[in-house]
């Protein structure tokens, strides 16, 4: 396997008593889109703030690109922040250029889509041609390696897969991407997946090893809403799922027991677990991993 | 009853920004309108809570009081506490003394911000200020309860979290409305609408708007018809509205995310075709 773009070395970063992050190790290989999951206060934040060099470790290293993150390894680094770093008071065109310029690059020509905004100031113009926008720019001194923070929040599935395309065409060309991300559907477009809790790496490898040994219910009942309310009450991890209702790893006999106290008539079906009941089961016992 | 809008469109200058919406709001389910930035989500909304008029259709909503609105921007006073901001939009709604700060223990409680109670709002993450203003949306136990992104940038815990509140407000029977960007969510609502460009693309429980999908989605490395395809992950998808795949290419189960852009492709390609 070809050396690591991105790397981290048992990294910890320490604010006064708070360990923020704490011993994670994590590598992303070229050519491939890893995905960065965690509730907020997990750490994610910390720990891309270490790897672009803006923030330094309390204990262990970080490398991008085979060296430190000091200013002539972060040159070949892309970066999408979540508020895009565009300025708003400027054309698109104009962004392109200005942050093209300071990288010492040509500034990237505009695709069709975008070509109607070229004179538009970016605060104009719809969220997902910012994206793309700020996408642009992050890659037009053709970088090695990319941190995008949450490339796709708050654009159409359209738009999103149009973003995907772009984000895929660089790992095509060998570029190792590290993405952010809140949506489940995002990190289904990843390679491989880390999930950060409570500043410690509990989980990586695909979904299916995310989701790991947590196991999920799904309770059917005429009377959904008491069904709900009951299930709640006892403090059980329980969402509504349409007209029935989920709880994460919760022992059957145990979920019969509180049903039957409530007088409810419901049949219990296993299901699979989605990625979101193994993070709330996480953050409900903190120390579980 | 039932709320909600029928027939509505509603104009700003040269843009339609809702073309002839019809969506109903039963009491004790969840609504979820899905779509993406410009879609039209949050003109519905404003609609229906009457801040902003139709240029055309009938809006059915309860009297102001009975409404309780989650808006897209923030929904609570930053310089506030927690504790304040609940007291003063209890005070609006007329709760003091003894129901009031019963309300107010009960739904902070049940939001998890009881140990937040004393923090300004402005000191909140942006999951617990989500969760403050949907408090603040319902103290007053409104009979439609509107919620305009109430997730969107919120992590997944805090998402759940949301969801949970959502859930038992219509449990309780309230007809709740919320607009969202997260296609779980809107898979999980009782009836969900596709908003695209101000147009209602498909809407229904998910299990109907999965039965009454047309077509064939496959999966393969190249896409036959690039009109008609889009990535997903390695792999690129494509859609055979009238089931001709080439043999070739493996046929996948369609999920939300699938019927939503392959009914997207379809209706952006009419536009064009007419345009």
């Amino acid at each position: 396997m070809s050396p690591a773009v991105i790397q981290a070395h048992g990294v910890t970063r320490k604010f006064g008593s708070l360990t923020a992050v704490d011993a994670v190790s994590i590598q992303v290989a070229p050519g491939e889109v890893v995905g960065l999951l965690g509730a907020n206060g997990a750490g994610k934040t910390t720990l891309i703030r270490m790897l672009l060099g803006l923030l330094d470790t309390t204990a262990g290293q970080v490398e991008v690109l085979g060296g430190p993150p000091d200013r002539a390894h972060r040159r070949r680094l892309g970066y999408v922040p979540q508020n895009l770093g565009l300025y708003r008071d400027l054309t698109v065109t104009e962004n392109l250029e200005f942050i093209a310029v300071s990288y010492g690059a040509t500034p990237p020509s505009l695709p069709d889509d975008l070509a109607r905004y070229a004179r538009t100031p970016v605060s104009a113009v719809p969220l997902g041609a910012q994206r793309r926008t700020a996408f642009l720019a992050a890659v037009a001194h053709n970088p090695e390696a990319l941190l995008l923070d949450e490339p796709t929040s708050g654009v159409d599935v359209l738009s999103s897969a149009a973003l995907w395309d772009t984000i895929r065409a660089q790992s095509d060309r060998g570029v190792g991407a590290l993405v952010t991300t809140h949506n489940m559907q995002e990190a289904q477009q990843c390679d491989r997946l880390l999930l950060m809790s409570n500043g410690r790496l509990v989980a990586q490898g695909s979904e299916a090893d995310i989701i790991g040994t947590t196991t999920a219910l799904a309770v059917y009942s005429d009377d959904w809403a008491t069904a709900f309310a009951a299930l709640n009450a006892a403090g059980v991890p329980v969402i509504l799922d349409g007209r029935a209702v989920r709880v994460a790893d919760t022992d059957p006999t145990e979920l019969d027991k509180i049903l039957n106290a409530a007088g409810i008539a419901a049949t219990t079906v296993p299901v699979p677990a989605t990625i979101e009941e193994r993070m709330l089961v996480l953050a409900r016992v903190p120390n579980a991993a | 009853m039932t709320f909600g809008v029928d027939s509505l469109s509603v104009r700003f200058g040269d843009v339609l920004a809702l073309d002839n919406v019809t969506v109903a709001v039963k009491p004790g389910a969840v609504v979820a309108v899905v779509g993406g930035d410009g879609a039209g989500k949050t003109t519905l909304l404003r609609t229906l809570v009457r801040e902003i008029q139709p240029t055309a259709g009938e809006v059915s909503a309860p009297a102001k009081a009975d409404i309780g609105f989650l808006p897209a921007s923030s929904g609570s006073w930053a310089a506030l506490t927690v504790t304040q901001n609940l007291d003063f939009v209890g005070g609006v709604f007329g709760l003091t003394g003894d129901d009031l700060a019963r309300r107010r223990d009960s739904l902070l409680t049940g939001a998890g911000l009881a140990k937040a109670r004393d923090r300004l709002a402005s000191q909140l993450s942006g999951g617990m200020r989500r969760k403050l203003g949907f408090c603040l949306a319902i103290v007053a136990q409104p009979a439609l309860l509107v919620l305009d992104e109430p997730s969107t940038g919120v992590d997944p815990v805090s998402r759940v979290d949301l969801w949970r509140l959502i859930s038992e407000a219509a449990a309780a029977g309230t007809a709740v409305i919320m607009s969202t960007t997260y296609l779980d969510e809107a898979e999980r609502a009782a009836h969900l609408v596709v908003l695209d460009e101000g147009q209602v693309l498909v809407q229904g429980p998910y299990d109907t708007v999965r039965a009454r999908f047309r077509g064939v989605i496959t999966q393969g490395t190249d896409p036959v018809r690039t009109q008609w395809s889009w990535r997903r992950g390695r792999h690129r998808r494509e859609y055979w509205p009238d089931t001709d795949q080439p043999a070739h290419l493996d046929v996948v189960e369609p999920d939300l995310e699938d019927i939503v852009i392959a009914l997207s492709l379809v209706r952006r390609s009419t536009v064009r075709a007419a345009s």
